[in-house]
């Protein structure tokens, strides 16, 4: 690679109770090697197998396996750039926002730092609550946005609600969040390239410790052979794909140069390509 | 042990059996009684001391909303429209043009040595100069070569100069950030509006990280600024209070000639509910004299300048959005639950009259749960309060500490900008909170404005705006009501009114010694009393000494 790369960083959003600790615990289960580093916004309710936990220093727990989890209390930016200058870098930033956090006011803060770059915002919903929750005296309009702002909303916790009510909630989610690709989910075990773009693994089946939720999503590779405008390509390849949760790979422009293409959702992201990749995009989708 | 008997031209000692006499006697840092001194030599032996023959003598004053970092902040460089008291005495006049305020920060430049060392500064108020807006381009005049950053009086916006935005990164095309304005050129003008977009740059400019901490000599120098305004007592309002920091207050607030009784309280942030209530009760147990450790501050929502209070319908009067929850719902129950449970105090900051009604349901549910006769648990600034609100937290046995100086510094972009001309005529509702019989005290939320609890009585007597409009008739309250609120009434929100607040036997030796009296100073002149010193366990500080 010719320059450092931005470290991507995930914001995973969504009302208490929804099931974002457990979504954060899964990723830890199956880093499977990759160094994650986690922010939350309190230590109390990261319930870590204390197995996992090799160090314990402040705000700071080290995990087996490269893994960190740190707590930002108050201030969230300083923290994303604490992290993202430790030793060794990790992988890939996953921020827990607090259950009343905007998501998308978080997203346009880390635009503004140097060494990173936004993978994307997964909002949780539970199934049983999200839409009664909608319409509480104080929380309406914070769950509005929170789901207005997501990328990718977990519609969790499905096994506890009758297919007739989840139809309605998912029918309902659709009109509220009209950005978003919905994933039906149970315990919050999403496939790990699924939560985190990671280009890597996207080419492997997906494993997320709970193969009957594999079933729902498909990935297939598009070679890319011809040159492109990317922004055209990203913009009619999030229109024509029914269920897109993610895509990422390397394209040619119209000028030869190679581009990375990144998408979540319905947001892309166009950059400058590292050296030596061959073009072609990796696609996943979510049966609708 | 000795007595002594101090002698003034006036006592106000806020005991109505007596409320003025001439002369005090104290014993062992106590006051054993007030009276003439023939009443008082009954108690044995004494030295009359006639240090304050000509001056007026009140109780301690009592700061019932302020942050300890008043004194770190005196370190930058001050650029704010009003003249200003620093802890060592010296008024820095107000700057009243963006001239004035580069002039002010090139002399500060010419001081510095190390050519990279950056030039922070801080309570700018645009406001006051039409709004027309600081740029980088102005900063750059002082310095090209070094990062300079001037904090707004707010604390919300941030400017800075180019050579800083380009040590963050950010001096390039292709920003989209609603914190961050552009200029013609496609770059940022240099100001920085939110927290999470200041951080980022603030650590380049020489703002530390964590605004609310207060170091040693930012602890010593808080207490020069509490003598120098007739404060024995004086909160500060939210500190994360890790185990060093205690370590340091204890200490510090331990010296001998140490002359303010410190109570800080423990921010909500950063740990679960259960964590907080634990680390609470331990703190409480470190509790000395000078150091009141053991309640708990809870961040609700955030300002109402800053559109981020979150206001009921029809919401901010320029059409801006709702603001953000700090706290959600369920964790605010169950830290107030927990609290009453436990005996522990809570005071809560809400702006909005939307978190303050969070507030009121919570605490409605929670004493269902746990009745608590008198639990205190007081609403902090709760500007936007309305009169139903009153009426709930009377009910609740709520307290409410007011923000009576916001008034002044922000009443007129209330009026014109944030909440419109009819909710700005009730904020900071100190009349209704009295008609309900809601304890009440009222504060200056120091550094944000001044450090003053005379001056922060003037504004809820006159409610008077910076442009000298009155804003409020109706709940002005009269200048007897505000030396109360600025004594007893803030020391009964920290259930120190049996120690404190007033001048009578049994209480701490706690006075406020003043040049003029405030009782027969015109009520428009209250804020010009001129404070001599204070007394504080007994102890004399004057303030030419400090």
């Amino acid at each position: 690679m010719t320059q450092a790369q931005n470290i991507p960083v995930t914001i995973v959003g969504g009302y208490l109770g929804s099931g974002k600790t457990t979504l954060i615990n899964n990723l830890l289960r199956h880093a499977d090697g990759k160094k994650l580093a986690i922010l939350v916004n309190e230590f109390g309710e990261l319930p870590i197998d204390a197995d996992l936990i090799e160090a314990e220093e402040g705000d700071v727990i080290s995990l087996s396996g490269g893994c960190v989890c740190c707590s930002y209390g108050n201030d969230l930016t300083s923290a994303v750039m604490d992290v993202a200058q430790m030793q060794p870098t990790p992988d890939h930033i996953v921020l827990e926002a607090s259950g009343v956090a905007l998501p998308g006011a978080i997203a346009s803060s880390l635009s503004l730092l140097n060494n990173c770059s936004l993978d994307g915002i997964v909002v949780l919903a539970d199934a049983e609550t999200v839409k009664s929750k909608s319409t509480d005296k104080y929380m309406s309009d914070t769950i509005m946005r929170q789901l207005t702002d997501a990328d990718i909303v977990l519609l969790n916790k499905i096994d506890l609600v009758a297919s007739e009510d989840l139809h309605a909630t998912r029918e309902w989610l659709n009109g509220c969040s009209n950005n978003a690709s919905i994933i039906e989910t149970k315990h919050s075990t999403a496939p790990i390239a699924v939560v985190l773009q990671d280009f890597e693994r996207q080419s492997q089946p997906l494993d997320s410790g709970a193969p009957q939720h594999v079933d729902q999503f498909h990935t297939y590779k598009l070679d890319m052979e011809k040159s492109v405008d990317p922004k055209h390509f990203a913009e009619e390849l999030i229109a024509n794909t029914p269920g897109i949760v993610r895509a990422k790979g390397f394209v040619r422009d119209k000028s030869g140069d190679l581009k990375t293409v990144q998408i979540v959702g319905k947001r892309f992201a166009i950059s400058e390509s590292p050296d030596n990749v061959e073009c072609g995009m990796v696609v996943i989708t979510v049966q609708p | 042990m000795t007595i002594t008997i101090f002698s003034a031209r006036k006592i106000i000692t806020m005991n109505p059996a007596r409320s003025n006499t001439t002369h005090v006697a104290i014993r062992d840092g106590h006051v054993l009684g007030s009276g003439s001194l023939e009443e008082l030599a009954g108690w044995g032996d004494y030295v009359l001391d006639e240090t304050f023959k000509d001056k007026v003598i009140m109780p301690g004053l009592v700061e019932g909303h302020s942050h300890a970092m008043e004194g770190t902040l005196w370190k930058y460089t001050y650029v704010g429209f009003f003249d200003r008291m620093d802890p060592h005495g010296k008024v820095w006049s107000g700057v009243k043009a963006i001239g004035e305020v580069l002039a002010r920060l090139k002399e500060s430049e010419a001081k510095l040595s190390d050519p990279d060392a950056p030039l922070p500064a801080w309570s700018l108020d645009p406001i006051y100069f039409d709004n027309e807006r600081v740029t980088r381009q102005d900063l750059d005049k002082v310095s090209e070569t070094r990062p300079i950053g001037v904090m707004h009086a707010s604390g919300h916006i941030l400017n800075v100069n180019s050579k800083a935005l380009e040590l963050a990164g950010l001096l390039k095309t292709g920003i989209d950030h609603p914190g961050v304005p552009l200029g013609e050129d496609g770059l940022p003008t240099g100001e920085l509006k939110g927290p999470d977009v200041m951080t980022p740059v603030g650590v380049h400019v020489g703002f530390d990280r964590d605004m609310l901490s207060c170091d040693e000599e930012g602890l010593i120098d808080f207490a020069k600024l509490c003598v120098r305004t007739g404060v024995t007592t004086a909160t500060d309002l939210a500190a994360r209070l890790p185990d060093d920091a205690v370590a340091m207050m204890s200490d510090v607030t331990g010296r001998d000639n140490y002359p303010a009784r410190i109570v800080p309280l423990r921010f909500h942030h950063g740990v679960t509910p259960v964590d907080l209530i634990e680390h609470v009760l331990k703190l409480k147990e470190l509790s000395s004299d000078r150091l009141r450790l053991g309640m708990i501050k809870v961040v609700v929502d955030g300002s109402i300048q800053g559109f981020s209070a979150r206001i009921r319908w029809p919401g901010y009067y320029n059409g801006a959005d709702n603001g953000l929850w700090y706290i959600s719902p369920e964790q605010l129950r169950e830290i107030i639950n927990m609290s009453l449970e436990k005996g522990i105090h809570i005071h809560t900051h809400t702006n909005g009259d939307e978190a303050t009604e969070l507030v009121l349901d919570c605490m409605e549910e929670g004493l269902r749960q746990y009745p608590s006769l008198d639990h205190r648990f007081t609403l902090q600034h709760c500007q936007l309060a309305d009169r139903a609100q009153f009426r709930r937290m009377a009910k609740l046995g709520m307290c409410v500490n007011l923000f009576a100086n916001h008034h002044f510094y922000w009443g007129d972009e209330h009026y014109n900008l944030t909440v419109g001309p009819e909710r700005a005529l009730r904020m900071n509702a100190c009349a209704t909170a009295l008609e309900n019989a809601v304890p009440m005290a009222i504060h200056s939320d120091a550094p944000i404005t001044p450090l003053g609890p005379l001056f922060t009585a003037w504004c809820a007597v006159n409610r008077l705006t910076a442009s000298g409009r009155t804003q409020g008739e109706s709940e002005k309250i009269s200048v007897a009501d505000a030396l109360y609120a600025i004594t007893l009434g803030a020391a009964y929100t920290l259930k120190l009114d049996g120690e404190i607040g007033s001048i009578e036997t049994g209480k701490r030796a706690d006075f406020a010694i003043l040049e003029d009296d405030p009782e027969s100073i015109a009520p428009e002149k209250l804020r010009d009393v001129k404070v001599w010193g204070t007394v504080q366990d007994g102890r004399i500080f004057s303030a030419a000494d400090l």
